[in-house]
């Protein structure tokens, strides 16, 4: 069996999947118990849980599903048997779930977030949890309580983050595809380190509940794949309004496959390349990759437009006011009290204070940086200059989006500055960790919907990823631009 | 220097209303789990959900109803509804906040610039409404000796926050607008309005000054005050405590205090010093909520009678003084209560107008009295309408005295017996008939013969000694306007 899978399976799509099971080749058992043996004995540190029996059972209703219909019922199961990933920040009923975090380290919730549940209702298979950034806070996934996680390909490199366990996995063949989250660039970032497909959506487009908040009005959900059509399918099954979530979209479900898959129509196509995105700090590696991929875009007949956006600049520092205030409201449920680990002396101090101050040493030293941070940045005294002041700075990036889609299609940059760095290389310096978002957070501050796409690679063959945007609630077109982009050599 | 001083109060009331909609604000758990009983009664933690509980990655939904129920406390108060409504946290830790925040209202509260006005002996006054706010109850913590336990089938209620600005001078006038407010929130059917459950909750805030002084003084808050009569106590004290402080030249500090209804004092809980910064930010998880026009006339013509209203129907339709029609209306259970009275005797046959003072008399006096006497509630007593209507029957046939008629609401309220039964039980019956009354007054006309010599000599007077002799012999049970009628036949007659 092992030899099927390792001959067959590796680097398998969706589509290539269904299309095993329907001539008998592959069967949904098959495959999960594939996948689960590989994952178990991969040695990258990408998953914090597995979740067997659940696999199983789903794959065994998938297997007896096909039996009966003969193929895959692919309108009704568009996942049907296929093996997945969920970064450890989505709650699954019954399946522990940690954030990477101490403090949760022995949390089962009692429900499942929405966008997992559409998924199991698609036929998906759910292998396990993947490692993160302890609460999606960080870049390079060395933050996780759990151990760090490695780079799939360079075991001296950091896979990126905060969604690395999720991109390593995708990348290392652990699983088919998987969910990330995105409050920075967790889910682009890695996907470039890692050289697969990462696409953060608009924001309120894909359900939040169940997704555990770090920075509420900037998080979001998304898929990581090795194809943009894997990509769509994903997509289009966690797509649509959840009445449990109130920021999420009422707009009605789209067929993102079907878009994705058409041949755009270049010549009305405009490309913006903000004068603000290209600048020192870049490596030249990586500037090429981006500029040849541009070439690539001209040369199908779209059009290259200079375009500027001006705030760039106070990005970082508008997204680390806006998102660890709200980290530190978000993790304040962390008391010790109901979850969280309640360290063996905690219960026998006098006073609450204390109490709470032993309980909360459970967290990483990055969450603790953040959380202090945002609690002063809401004080009564220092609201308005650090708050306050961030969320209408935020408005000023949002407008310069606003103020570019006016001329453009869509916005095209490179994901991060460098390629993939070294373990460690960064973890003693937060404001240099900080600076590798720099490119992805605006997107998330706007709210607008971006993806990474591989788009070549450096010297030491470290993967590069490519920068798309598009305008809110435009990921159809989003995903049809990438789809052509990534079959620009086919 | 300052014992001559004469000191007035400034106090104002934060009330904190929980209502009664089916479910919680954010989630789909009941606020009342199983009918008929309170939420003391459920299972510790049994109604909850991931929402309410406060599990992570969970999210709030506002409930509409909620929504609704505060446009009414709005409307009612002659509040101004704001249009656009955000939700704010207020981050504190506590072990029975399960997520270490309360979603609650800040910039922009609901309803902001109402009043409601109060009457008091001294006359009436105008009390502003500062703001009514949106938000969620916490859980309930249970402290032992060395260890607490949380319960949070609460968490999630939803309450309004009622604001009053400092209007208020006296304790009278503070209990005043404090019952008037309960009689509002609970005509309106937004509240149980049962304190003792925390329903209807009040925080004073109270501060005493030289009379006529423009410059507020330092106040202090008294926290969970659960009765009328306690927040009355509670602010006696509080103000004799601050005059005293500030007659014995000492200063009074701004502090959080508790009411120890035991002692009857109020208690320090925490200074100004240790008061929390709540952080209040947006709540990222809640779209700011729009309210139109439309909405709010939906919710106003959905209004019910309010207190004031009702109490001119009761003037103008059934005849009733302004003093009466105030006592009936001051909770919206006494004045269900009189008109389900009326409306009994009505299918008797009785014209309402006739009906009403009667009625009135009989619960502004013994039923008020046995309400009071216990600080009861009237729900909290065995009488039903119908036991009123049956003693207003027997009084004007003369079956029962005026007397009778207090002793079986005494018992009624204590037993829940059918009047019949108590009437003869305790004997109640008035003696109408003439061949038993006959020879006691036979009796006493011959036993004070000097009397009657100055009766019938024109000392009339005496008429009420001779029915007070009969009464005796009789053993209080005569019917007592027939038997005036009778001596006065029987000395005039021979």
């Amino acid at each position: 069996m092992e030899e099927i899978i390792g001959k067959n399976i590796k680097m398998n799509t969706v589509r290539e999947i269904h299309d095993a099971f329907d001539s008998g080749q592959l069967s949904p058992v098959a495959l999960t118990q594939g996948y689960l043996e590989v994952a178990q004995k991969s040695h990258h540190n990408a998953f914090l849980t597995f979740c067997e029996k659940r696999a199983l059972a789903q794959a065994k209703v998938a297997e007896r599903l096909i039996a009966h219909e003969g193929q895959v019922p692919r309108e009704k199961f568009p996942l049907l048997g296929i093996p997945l990933g969920i970064k450890d920040v989505l709650t699954i009923d019954g399946v522990r779930t940690t954030c990477a975090s101490k403090m949760l380290e022995n949390y089962v919730p009692p429900y499942t977030a929405t966008v997992v549940a559409r998924l199991e209702a698609a036929g998906a298979v759910i292998l396990g949890k993947t490692n993160m950034d302890e609460f999606a806070m960080g870049g390079s996934n060395e933050n996780s309580a759990f151990g760090p996680v490695l780079h799939p390909t360079h075991s001296d490199r950091v896979p990126g983050g905060s969604s690395g366990g999720s991109a390593t996995a995708v990348r290392a063949g652990l699983c088919v595809a998987a969910l990330g989250s995105d409050t920075g660039g967790s889910v682009r970032l890695p996907a470039s380190f890692c050289g697969i497909v990462g696409m953060k959506p608009t924001y309120g487009r894909l359900s939040r509940y169940g997704l555990i908040a770090f920075a509420s009005s900037l998080d979001q959900v998304g898929p990581m794949t090795q194809t943009v059509e894997d990509a769509a399918r994903l997509f289009e099954v966690m797509a649509g309004h959840d009445p449990l979530d109130s920021t999420s979209s009422l707009r009605s479900k789209e067929n993102f496959v079907r878009t994705c898959l058409t041949v755009p129509d270049w010549s009305r196509i405009k490309i913006g390349v903000p004068n603000e995105y290209f600048v020192s700090g870049l490596a030249p590696n990586v500037e090429k990759s981006v500029r040849t991929a541009l070439q690539w875009f001209e040369s199908q007949g779209a059009k290259l437009v200079p375009i500027s956006l001006p705030h760039t600049s106070y990005a970082v520092a508008v997204y680390y006011m806006v998102a660890v205030s709200e980290a530190s409201s978000n993790l304040a449920r962390y008391d010790g009290v109901r979850y969280g680990a309640r360290p063996s002396l905690a219960s026998e101090t006098g006073d609450l204070a204390t109490f709470y101050e032993r309980v909360r040493a459970n967290f990483g030293s990055e969450v603790k940086r953040r959380i202090i941070l945002g609690t002063f940045a809401l004080s009564s005294g220092y609201y308005d200059a650090y708050y306050r002041r961030a969320c209408q700075v935020r408005r000023l990036i949002q407008q310069d989006f606003d103020e570019a889609f006016k001329t453009v299609d869509f916005i095209a940059s490179p994901v991060s500055p460098t390629t993939a760095f070294r373990l460690g290389e960064k973890s003693q310096d937060p404001l240099k960790m900080y600076l590798n978002d720099i490119f992805t957070i605006p997107v998330n501050l706007a709210g607008l919907p971006a993806l990474s796409v591989p788009c070549g690679e450096d010297s030491e063959k470290l993967p590069i990823g490519l920068h798309l945007i598009a305008p809110a609630f435009q990921e159809g077109r989003l995903l049809c631009l990438a789809h052509a982009f990534e079959r620009r050599s086919a | 220097m300052n014992v001559h001083l004469e000191f007035e109060a400034v106090i104002g009331l934060e009330v904190h209303v929980q209502l009664s909609t089916h479910t919680k604000i954010f989630c789909a758990c009941r606020v009342r789990p199983h009918d008929g009983k309170s939420v003391a009664e459920i299972l510790v933690n049994s109604n909850t959900c991931p929402v309410c509980a406060g599990h992570p990655g969970v999210l709030p939904v506002i409930n509409r109803k909620v929504i609704d129920y505060a446009i009414r406390a709005g409307l009612a108060t002659n509040c101004k509804i704001n249009p656009k409504n955000s939700f704010a946290r207020k981050n504190y830790f506590y072990p029975d906040l399960p997520k270490g925040y309360q979603i609650s209202q800040y910039e922009t509260p609901i309803c902001e610039q109402g009043w409601l006005d109060i009457t008091t002996q001294s006359g009436s006054k105008r009390v502003t409404i500062q703001r009514i706010h949106m938000e969620e109850d916490a859980g309930k913590s249970v402290h032992f000796n060395d260890y607490s336990l949380v319960n949070l089938n609460r968490a999630g209620v939803p309450l309004i926050e009622i604001v009053s600005g400092p209007d208020m001078r006296t304790v009278e006038e503070a209990g005043t607008y404090l019952r008037a407010l309960h009689a509002v929130v609970t005509y309106l059917g937004i509240c149980d309005g049962n304190m003792q459950e925390g329903n209807f909750r009040c925080d004073a805030n109270v501060s005493v000054m030289p009379k006529g002084s423009k410059k507020l003084g330092t106040r202090a808050e008294v926290k969970n005050v659960n009765s009328f009569r306690f927040v009355e106590k509670a602010l006696e004290y509080e103000i004799a405590r601050q005059i005293g402080v500030i007659r014995s030249n000492g200063a009074v500090i701004q502090e959080t205090r508790t009411f120890d209804s035991a002692k009857g004092v109020t208690v320090s809980m925490r200074s100004k010093e240790e008061a929390h910064d709540y952080r209040y930010f947006p709540d990222p998880d809640l779209v700011p909520l729009l309210i139109s026009e439309a909405w709010i006339e939906k919710v106003r013509s959905d209004l019910p009678e309010l207190p004031q209203q009702k109490k001119k129907r009761f003037e103008i339709e059934l005849g009733l003084s302004p003093y009466d029609a105030g006592v009936l209306t001051s909770s919206k259970a006494m004045a269900l209560f009189f008109e389900d009275v009326v409306s009994a005797l009505v299918n008797k046959g009785w014209n309402p107008r006739a009906a009403a003072k009667p009625i009135s008399n009989f619960l502004s006096g013994e039923v008020a009295r046995l309400m009071n006497e216990g600080d009861l509630e009237l729900s909290q007593g065995k009488l039903k309408p119908e036991h009123i209507a049956e003693v207003v029957q027997l009084s004007k046939e003369g079956i029962v005295s005026s007397t009778g008629a207090k002793q079986v609401i005494a018992t009624v309220w204590k037993t829940g017996d059918t009047v019949h039964s108590i009437v003869e039980r305790e004997g109640l019956k008035q003696v109408s008939d003439l061949s038993s009354l006959e020879p006691a007054i036979e009796k006493m006309i011959a036993t004070f013969t000097h009397q009657v010599a100055e009766y019938r000599a024109g000392k009339e007077k005496l008429l009420g000694f001779f029915v007070g002799q009969v009464m005796k012999e009789t053993g209080g049970k005569a019917n007592p306007g027939l038997l005036q009628e009778l001596i006065k036949k029987k000395l005039s007659g021979s």
